[in-house]
C-alpha cells in the first residue's frame, strides 16, 4: 500500500515510492539523501499538520508537514498491525 | 600561500578538524549551519604554510542557499580539498565526494567519527573505500584528535582525479556500490540515549521535555545570573572598587568635565553605579557587574543545548506554532541565540533558505528579541518595581512578536517552505569544548561591547553637559510626552540605545520613572531600533532595500505598542492583569488566523507536481 508519510504510522516501514513535488523539490531531498527505493522509518509526527521525523540509514531528518505529504512510501503491509501510534 | 580547503557535509566536524589542525578557535555545535562563513586558518607542514579553510556544510557542490555557494566557490579555489565524510552515514557523503572527485583538484578523505559508526554497528573497510574512490582515506575521530596526525602526513598523498562528470542517478549508482562493497552493518540495541532522542521527538513526551528545558534553562540563567551579580556588586564592586573611586572622585574635584565622564554625577554626594553614568563608574558596572554575569551564565547554557544536539528537536516541536508567523521551526535557533546577542543570530539567519524567512527572522528577532545585556538591566531594573511589571515588559514582546509575525506573514508576499531538516544524534557535551567555547564568547563580549559602551558613556555626557538633551528634549516632548507618557529628555536614552542597549537602559534611572513609565521605556528600547553592531550585520544580511523596511515596521512598532501600554497599564488594567491578557491574546489570535504561508505553499507544490 503507498501511503505519504504524514499518513504513516510512527513506527512503520517503508521504501520511498515517488517525491511529488517537481524537479527542485526531488533534486533537494535527494542531496540529503531522501530519494526512490531508500527504506525509511517513521520515529514521529508532531500534531496533525506538524513534521514528520524519519530516520534512514543512520541519520534522522524532520520534514515539514507542507513537504511530507508530498512524500509516498510503500509501506511493508505485515507492519502494519506492530505497535506504535 | 596554498590552500587547503575542508569540506563536508553539515555537522560532520569539519570545524573540530580545523580547529585542531590550525590551532584557530572556531565556533563547534551539535546541529548543521553553525558555520555560516569559510573561517581562515593556518597550517605549516614541514617548510611550507598552508593557508586552512574551514567551508560550511554543504551537501552538494550544486548549490541551493548562500551557505552552499560559499562551500562550492572555495572548492574551486583550493589546491588541496580534505573531504571529510561523516562515517555513520557514508551513502549520503559519500555522494559530496563524488562530486568533489570530479573537480580538478587534489582529494583527501577524512572517514570521521568512526567511532561512533563503530558502536552503531558500522563497520567500514578503509583500504577498499581508498582503492574504490582512487583517493587516499584516513580514519579520524576529531573530538579526540585520534588520526589527525596521519591526516596531516597524508596530504601530501591527494589524488587530482578530475574525473568526467556523472548525473545524480548516476551518482547514487556508484555510491550505492561502493557502499555495498566496503559496509557492513551489524544489528545492535538502543542505547538510552537514543531512546531519549526519539522521545523528545514526539509530542506526548516531546512538549514536556521541551517545556522543562525552556522553564529550567530560564532559571538557571536568571536565578544563577542574578546571583552571581548580587554577589559581584557587594563584594567587588561596592566593597573594593567603590572607595578607590572615591578617591578618585576626590582628586577631581568632584565635579567638571573629565570628573563628569570618568566617575559621572555625584547622587546626594555619593557614587550610585547605575546612575552615575561616568565610564568608571556606570560603564564598568553595567558590562562586568550586571551583563558579565547573566550572558556567562545564559552561554553556559545555551553551548549545552547546542552541543547536546537538542536545539533541532525544539525546532520540530514549535514549528507548528512558528507557521503561524510565516517561519518554520528552524528559525528557533536565531531566535534563542539573539536572547544572548543578536549579532550571532542575525548571521545564523543566513542559513533560512529564503529571502522571506530571512527578512521575518531578522525583524522580529530585532524588535522583540531582547539581548542578554539588555535583558540583565531590565530583570535588574524593572525587577525592582515587581514581577508583574517585568512579566509586562516580556509579554508586551511577545505580543509584538506574535502580532507583528501575523501580519508580515499576510501581507508580505510568497511563502516561507516547510522544513527539511537533520536531527543529529544526542552527544555528551564534553566540558572542555564548552569551557573553550564559553571562553571564546565572553572574551567577544568583553572586546567587542567595551568601545560600544565607552561610547555610549561618553556620548551621555555630552549631550547633558552640552545642553543638548534640554533642546533636543523640547523638540521632541509632544511625541515622547504625548505618545509614551515619558518625560522628553528619555529621547536621549534612544540616542544611546544606538550605541549600546543596556546603557540606555540605564539612562533611564536618573529620570525618576515610575513602574509604568519605566516598563514603557524598556519595551521602546528593546524595539525601537536594533544597536549599531546588529544594524550593520542586518544591513548586510538583508540589503538596503529590506533593512529600511524592517526598520520602518521597528519604529512604527515600537511606538505603537508604547502608546498602548501608556494608554492601558494601570490606568486602565493593572500591570499582572495586562501581562496575561496581552500573552492571551496573541495566542487566540494565532490559533484563529492560522498560517497564510501554509495555504500558499501547499497551492505552490500542488501546480509544481
Amino acid at each position: 500500500m503507498v501511503v505519504n508519510l504524514v499518513e504513516m504510522k510512527s513506527g512503520q516501514s517503508g521504501v520511498i515510492a515517488a517525491l511529488q513535488g517537481g524537479p527542485g523539490f526531488s533534486e533537494k531531498l535527494g542531496h540529503i539523501g531522501i530519494r526512490r527505493g531508500k527504506m525509511v522509518k517513521k520515529i514521529s509526527s508532531v500534531f496533525r499538520r506538524g513534521p514528520v521525523t524519519i530516520s534512514i540509514d543512520n541519520f534522522q531528518v524532520a520534514i515539514g508537514y507542507g513537504k511530507a505529504v508530498r512524500i509516498m512510501v510503500e509501506v511493508n503491509n505485515d507492519e502494519k498491525n506492530s505497535p506504535g501510534r | 600561500m596554498r590552500k587547503i580547503v575542508l569540506v563536508g557535509n553539515p555537522n560532520v566536524g569539519k570545524s573540530v578538524i580545523f580547529s585542531t589542525l590550525t590551532g584557530s578557535r572556531v565556533m563547534i555545535s551539535n546541529y548543521a549551519g553553525t558555520t555560516v562563513e569559510y573561517t581562515r586558518g593556518e597550517l605549516t607542514i614541514g617548510e611550507e604554510t598552508f593557508e586552512v579553510l574551514d567551508a560550511p556544510g554543504t551537501y552538494s557542490l550544486d548549490p541551493s542557499s548562500k551557505v552552499e555557494e560559499v562551500a562550492a566557490s572555495l572548492v574551486d579555489k583550493a589546491d588541496i580539498v580534505v573531504n571529510v565524510v561523516d562515517a555513520t552515514n557514508l551513502e549520503r557523503n559519500l555522494l559530496l565526494t563524488s562530486e568533489v572527485l570530479e573537480k580538478d583538484v587534489p582529494v583527501i578523505v577524512a572517514l570521521n567519527m568512526v567511532d561512533e559508526a563503530g558502536h552503531k554497528g558500522v563497520k567500514i573497510d578503509v583500504a577498499i573505500l581508498s582503492g574504490l574512490l582512487g583517493a587516499p582515506v584516513v580514519p579520524t575521530v576529531a573530538v579526540s584528535g585520534e588520526g589527525l596526525r596521519k591526516l596531516v602526513d597524508s596530504l601530501p598523498m591527494a589524488v587530482n582525479q578530475n574525473r568526467k562528470a556523472l548525473s545524480t542517478a548516476d551518482r547514487w549508482v556508484y555510491v550505492g556500490d561502493i557502499v555495498k562493497q566496503v559496509q557492513e552493518i551489524t544489528h545492535r540495541h538502543h542505547s538510552w540515549l537514543e531512546s531519549l532522542q526519539d522521545a523528545s521527538l514526539k509530542p506526548i513526551t516531546g512538549i514536556p521535555i521541551a517545556a522543562a528545558i525552556m522553564y529550567v534553562a530560564f532559571q538557571i540563567v536568571i536565578g544563577l545570573g542574578e546571583l552571581i551579580a548580587v554577589f559581584i556588586e557587594e563584594y567587588i564592586f561596592e566593597g573594593l572598587y567603590e572607595p578607590l573611586l572615591v578617591n578618585l572622585s576626590r582628586v577631581l574635584g568632584g565635579e567638571g568635565f573629565i570628573h563628569n565622564i570618568l566617575i559621572g554625577t555625584l547622587i546626594e554626594g555619593e557614587i550610585e553605579f547605575e546612575e552615575s553614568l561616568g565610564v568608571l563608574t556606570t560603564g564598568v558596572f553595567v558590562e562586568f557587574g550586571v551583563v558579565l554575569p547573566f550572558l556567562t551564565v545564559f552561554y553556559l547554557v545555551l553551548g549545552f543545548l547546542e552541543d547536546s544536539g537538542y536545539l533541532p528537536r525544539l525546532a520540530v516541536m514549535v514549528d507548528r506554532a512558528l507557521h503561524r508567523v510565516g517561519l518554520h521551526g528552524y528559525s528557533i535557533i536565531p531566535m534563542v541565540l539573539g536572547f544572548g546577542c543578536n549579532v550571532p543570530a542575525a548571521l545564523a539567519a543566513r542559513n533560512l533558505e529564503s529571502r522571506r524567512e530571512k527578512f521575518i527572522v531578522c525583524t522580529l528577532m530585532a524588535i522583540a528579541v531582547p539581548c542578554m545585556a539588555q535583558l540583565a538591566m531590565i530583570v535588574g531594573l524593572v525587577g525592582r518595581y515587581g514581577g508583574a511589571y517585568l512579566a509586562v515588559v516580556f509579554a508586551t514582546l511577545f505580543f509584538i512578536w506574535i502580532i507583528l509575525g501575523l501580519i508580515i506573514d499576510r501581507f508580505m508576499p510568497g511563502y516561507t517552505p516547510s522544513m527539511v531538516i537533520e536531527i543529529p544524534p544526542y552527544r555528551i557535551p564534553s566540558i572542555k569544548a564548552q569551557m573553550k567555547k564559553l571562553g571564546m564568547r565572553v572574551k567577544g563580549l568583553v572586546v567587542h561591547a567595551t568601545p560600544y559602551i565607552l561610547g555610549g558613556i561618553l556620548l551621555v555626557n555630552i549631550l547633558y553637559t552640552s545642553g543638548i538633551v534640554e533642546y533636543i528634549g523640547v523638540v521632541f516632548t509632544p511625541v515622547i510626552t504625548g505618545v509614551l507618557g515619558l518625560p522628553g529628555e528619555a529621547v536621549s536614552t534612544l540616542l544611546v540605545g544606538f550605541l549600546r542597549k543596556d546603557v540606555a537602559v540605564a539612562m533611564l534611572v536618573p529620570l525618576g520613572l515610575d513602574a509604568r513609565q519605566f516598563v514603557i521605556g524598556a519595551v521602546v528600547l528593546a524595539a525601537y531600533f536594533p544597536c549599531v553592531a546588529t544594524f550593520s550585520v542586518l544591513v548586510r544580511e538583508l540589503g538596503a532595500k529590506d533593512m529600511l523596511k524592517s526598520a520602518v515596521i521597528m519604529i512604527i512598532t515600537a511606538f505603537s505598542a508604547g502608546f498602548m501600554l501608556n494608554i492601558l497599564l494601570d490606568r486602565i488594567v493593572p500591570a499582572p492583569y495586562l501581562a496575561a491578557g496581552l500573552v492571551l491574546t496573541a495566542i487566540i489570535l494565532a490559533i484563529l488566523l492560522g498560517s497564510t504561508s501554509d495555504r500558499r505553499e501547499m497551492k505552490d507544490l500542488d501546480s509544481a507536481a
